[in-house]
């Protein structure tokens, strides 16, 4: 039985069928449906036996009344969720940036040559500094240190400078994902786009960066959830986000519920993300598979 | 132009190389090379892995540096210092064992790509080439497909056309055969065949003796980075002088290869 599996691709003479389609579809049935039950199981245990743990301890009753209180809840969310519009434009501006800086970044440090040697030294540095730091501390010196130069016509909005912070910030780590990208493409394409005349910029235009790119996009996406999270840092400079926004209402109530009500936001919008990526992941690894 | 050597007063050769010398690291891989081609000559380069017939192409294309020597093509030292190697590339075709063809982009793409960014061909100029191109080798159909739906015997003559696309004076073809399921290399050995009758000037590294046999002008048997023999290929495949060649070649029928 398993030979025939094995042997149907095979049967209808397509040879660029992928390989190992029998072996998934002999997986489902009857032991996939008993799995799926175990692990249904397993997981209302564990997940039963903490929350009996957490309402049986003695502090329970007071961290009750200040994280799941339901009307305070119900009040805060609307707040809340306007504030978030706050993250979500920093995000989109931020996002954007780091796409075109990163890329720059990484483009730099890819191309040898010795004319090119000062600008690649110093994106070397910039991202070994920018990843050896603390983003919070980023945050705090862009944010506090440059609008306090009193300099005429700098800029003093603090979302200014939350943009350029997290910019500065995730574009040193964007620049090695792609550069990771471009490493992985194997030497013999540029050499065969070389080969046709195509310059050094051409063939990493047109041949190198696009497959780069495309490989580079999960682990892309990887880090844009963070980000997405990250944006809450820059209320330590003022800005009036989702995370302030939820401290502010924390204060007039003394009550922690506004934070519950964050996280949830944050459940909501970063979950399809991560399983959005998976799904990317899971895809290309399964095209690879098919080509090999 | 000419140099010393090119006293004899003929044309300027399609290819000429003198003394050349390539190191990687300690391993000295050619070891002072010397040949010449005029146009329309198909010389083939055999030897066992390792001789240096893949570095010799790689060089001559100007994908290695070289450490020693000069190469000419029609009269241009192209290892001039300062000599713009994008420009003496556009002239030199290349084919390689593993095809490189570029997988995100359609076989016409593939083609098209040198012709409309390096020659300035306008889309609708670069496709009509492109096309009747693969139309020759009964290709035209795939024009919209990837690499990856194409056999290896396709993909390979699909790289070939994409050299051809830039009408290139001289081809190297690296082995193409090598990376070949065994039914698909006479497809392909029988474009270049159509090529050499075609009259261009080829430069090939070639594990098949027959074919080296049937095609080139002249052989020249490359042992530990030298030329050490170099002929018809009649007299280098009957009757070898050297004792290497002979025990190349030998090893070579033993192994059904020829």
């Amino acid at each position: 039985m398993t030979a025939l599996g094995g042997l149907g691709p095979r049967d209808r003479g397509d040879v660029l069928e992928p390989p190992g389609r029998g072996r998934r579809s002999r997986r489902s049935g009857q032991g996939a449906l008993r799995s799926t039950a175990i692990a249904f199981a397993s997981t209302f245990v564990f997940f039963g036996f903490l929350a009996w743990v957490a309402v049986n301890s003695p502090g329970w009753p007071l961290v009750q009344q200040s994280f799941f209180n339901g009307a305070l809840f119900a009040d805060s969310l609307p707040d809340i969720a306007a504030a978030f519009w706050v993250n979500v434009q920093l995000f989109f501006i931020a996002e954007i940036l780091i796409l075109a800086l990163a890329l720059v970044i990484a483009v730099l440090r890819s191309i040898p040559g010795p004319v090119l040697f000062p600008l690649r030294l110093l994106s070397t540095i910039y991202v070994d500094v920018f990843r050896a730091l603390p983003g919070v501390l980023i945050i705090y010196i862009l944010g506090f240190g440059i609008p306090g130069l009193n300099v005429e016509g700098v800029p003093t909005d603090p979302f200014f400078y939350a943009v350029i912070a997290l910019t500065l910030i995730y574009s040193a780590y964007v620049s090695e994902v792609y550069r990771a990208g471009i490493d992985s493409v194997h030497p013999s394409q540029s050499a065969a786009a070389r080969s046709l005349g195509l310059s050094q910029w051409q063939a990493l235009r047109y041949v190198v960066l696009p497959q780069a790119i495309r490989r580079v996009i999960p682990p892309l996406l990887n880090d844009f959830i963070g980000l997405q999270k990250d944006t809450v840092l820059v209320s330590y400079i003022g800005v009036v986000e989702i995370f302030r926004q939820s401290q502010i209402t924390e204060a007039a109530h003394f009550n922690y519920t506004p934070y519950l009500a964050t996280a949830l936001v944050f459940l909501v919008m970063t979950i399809p993300l991560a399983r959005f990526t998976d799904w990317l992941v899971a895809r290309d690894r399964r095209r690879a598979a098919a080509n090999r | 132009m000419n140099g010393p050597g090119d006293a004899a007063g003929t044309a300027a050769a399609a290819l000429r190389i003198v003394g050349l010398r390539k190191s990687f690291g300690p391993l000295e891989v050619l070891q002072g090379i010397d040949l010449r081609l005029v146009e329309h000559e198909v010389v083939c380069l055999i030897g066992a892995s390792g001789s240096g017939k893949s570095t010799l192409l790689r060089c001559v294309n100007l994908l290695e540096p070289i450490d020693e020597g000069r190469i000419f093509v029609e009269g241009e030292e192209i290892t001039a210092p300062g000599v713009d190697v994008d420009r003496i590339r556009r002239r030199i075709g290349i084919v390689f064992q593993s095809f490189n063809l570029f997988p995100h982009m359609s076989v016409l793409d593939n083609v098209t790509l040198a012709p409309r960014r390096v020659l300035k061909l306008s889309r609708p100029a670069a496709d009509a080439q492109a096309l009747e191109l693969l139309r020759r080798i009964g290709l035209d159909e795939k024009a919209r497909e990837f690499p990856d739906r194409l056999s290896g015997g396709q993909q390979q003559r699909v790289a070939i056309v994409r050299a051809l696309a830039m009408r290139p004076d001289l081809l190297l073809l690296d082995e193409v055969t090598s990376a070949l399921d065994p039914e698909l290399v006479a497809e392909v050995l029988s474009l270049v065949r159509e090529l050499a009758l075609g009259g261009m000037t080829m430069l090939i590294a070639t594990h098949e003796m027959g074919f080296a046999r049937d095609i080139a002008n002249r052989v020249c048997f490359l042992d530990a980075g030298r030329i050490l023999e170099e002929g018809p290929p009649e007299q280098i495949f009957r009757a070898p002088r050297e004792e290497r060649t002979q025990r190349f070649l030998q090893r070579v029928m033993e192994a059904g290869r020829l």
